[in-house]
């Protein structure tokens, strides 16, 4: 059923300031609002409980994309399209790209934001497997101070962040020491474009003397976060990608991931798909 | 109550005229642009930024209009369907060329193909066979006319060059 459209706000702070100050001062009665590309779903289909809404898509101080020697630091409403426009984000950081390219389609990708992808924590998140490979950073503001942390504390369940009501995501900082790593991401859905994936896969090596020096594997839509395996990620390390080691990783992985039965995909055919991306990660490497 | 939404007047720039539309401030810029305004070449499909049926261009972007609460629209240039063919009438190079090949069969797909195309070719006026799939993946027809769609932009880029055919590249 179609939501009451009377009862829902949706107000436009003047600037940052103002809109830490209101969330500040009515805790949880005003959510921030982005490009509108999940809860505009969820509101025609009577699912959006929260009634009041903070627009923030004009607010300056969430926009650009930055480059300094050490990092790069995208605003939080930085579009895919933006991500995928940008010459450095597309040599340094691929994955990203890769990621921001195959979420939803033209329109989708012209609205939809990094921000906004980060805080809707949905499992089958597109952007945060590539985020976390590159060893992302957050930025988080609120009308009484600032902190970073890493991107990887921030999910710590189904839906659940380290964001207070009174807080908001202001920047996502990449810092640039993955080059020249060998990179691989692969999002398998149902059809190439608009599909929420039933397994997404992004993985970075650094190769040494043949070895896998270090490794990086972050898997979407198989957990309820976005599931870094860090255990896997221990078992290749110092090791040769070769056919050996990679029957013992594909078995730690299937114990590592926890994917279930859903309207998109079983757990079954996403551990086999999760077992299979890592297999051609590893040959990839090979080469 | 104090809890109902008051209607707001949100100013912005529709098919190049200035209009105040009053709203409740989210409501879908599609049924804002279709009861309001009488623009109901902008279709409904999926409701939710699936198929593209209601894809229009704000500030040059094309963008699924029923994902658009009405209040984020405020100062911006909307370009619907209506507003695509050129200010004498005559239609628009990819318009022409949908007719010419084909590229319409019920016709509920087509503002939103067409406003992709047209959006697609402002933005790389030579795309190859992959950008031009990926132009309108956004897009969803279900008379299955796929090809004659592709067909139909891949003959629009060709003639736009021509003089009866010239492309406006402008959002």
């Amino acid at each position: 059923m179609r939501a009451f459209l009377p009862g829902y706000h949706m107000e436009t702070p003047r600037d940052l300031t103002e809109t830490l100050d209101r969330i500040a001062n009515e805790p949880g009665v005003w959510r921030p609002f982005a490009g509108g590309t999940d809860l505009m779903v969820l509101l025609e289909a009577g699912k959006l409980p929260h009634k009041k809404f903070l627009n923030i898509w004009n607010l300056r101080e969430l926009r650009g994309i930055e480059t300094s020697a050490d990092h790069v630091t995208l605003g939080a409403l930085t579009t895919y399209t933006q991500v995928r426009r940008h010459e450095i984000l597309a040599r340094e950081f691929p994955l990203l790209c890769r990621a921001a390219a195959e979420t939803g389609s033209v329109a989708t990708q012209n609205r939809g934001t990094l921000g906004g992808n980060i805080a809707n924590a949905s499992p089958a998140a597109d952007s945060p497997p590539a985020l976390l490979v590159y060893d992302a950073e957050i930025e988080i503001v609120s009308a009484s101070g600032v902190r970073w942390i890493p991107y990887q504390q921030f999910h710590s369940g189904y839906k659940q962040m380290d964001l207070r009501p009174s807080e908001l995501i202001r920047r996502i900082r990449l810092p640039r020491n993955n080059y020249p790593w060998k990179q691989y991401f692969r999002k398998v859905g149902t059809r190439r474009a608009q599909a929420i994936s039933k397994v997404c896969f992004a993985a970075a090596a650094r190769m040494d003397a043949g070895r896998m020096s270090d490794v990086r594997i972050v898997l979407g839509s198989v957990a309820p976060t976005v599931l870094r395996a860090v255990g896997v990620e221990g078992m290749l390390r110092g090791q040769k990608p070769e056919a050996a080691i990679l029957k013992a990783a594909q078995d730690a992985l299937a114990n590592e991931i926890a994917p279930i039965d859903d309207i998109r995909s079983t757990s079954h055919y996403r551990r086999t798909v999760a077992r299979n991306l890592l297999a051609e990660f590893i040959e990839s490497l090979a080469g | 109550m104090s809890d109902v939404a008051r209607k707001i007047s949100v100013p912005c720039e529709v098919n190049g005229e200035r209009v105040a539309l009053e709203a409740y401030p989210m409501a879908r810029l599609l049924d804002v642009l279709r009861e309001q305004l009488k623009l109901t070449g902008t279709k409904e499909g999926c409701g939710e930024g699936e198929c593209g049926a209601c894809s229009v261009e704000m500030d040059g972007a094309l963008v699924n209009s029923c994902l658009v609460p009405v209040a984020q629209a405020q100062g911006a240039k909307i370009r619907t369907i209506e507003g695509v063919a050129c200010g004498d009438g005559a239609l628009h190079s990819v318009q022409q060329a949908f007719l010419a090949y084909g590229g319409a069969q019920c016709g509920i797909c087509t503002p939103g193909m067409i406003l992709a195309a047209v959006n697609l070719l402002a933005r790389n006026p030579r795309p190859d066979d992959a950008q031009i799939r990926e132009g309108l993946s956004g897009n969803l027809c279900r008379c299955t006319g796929y090809m004659k769609i592709f067909e139909s932009v891949v003959e629009a880029m060709r003639h736009s060059g021509d003089a009866g055919l010239r492309l406006r590249t402008g959002a």
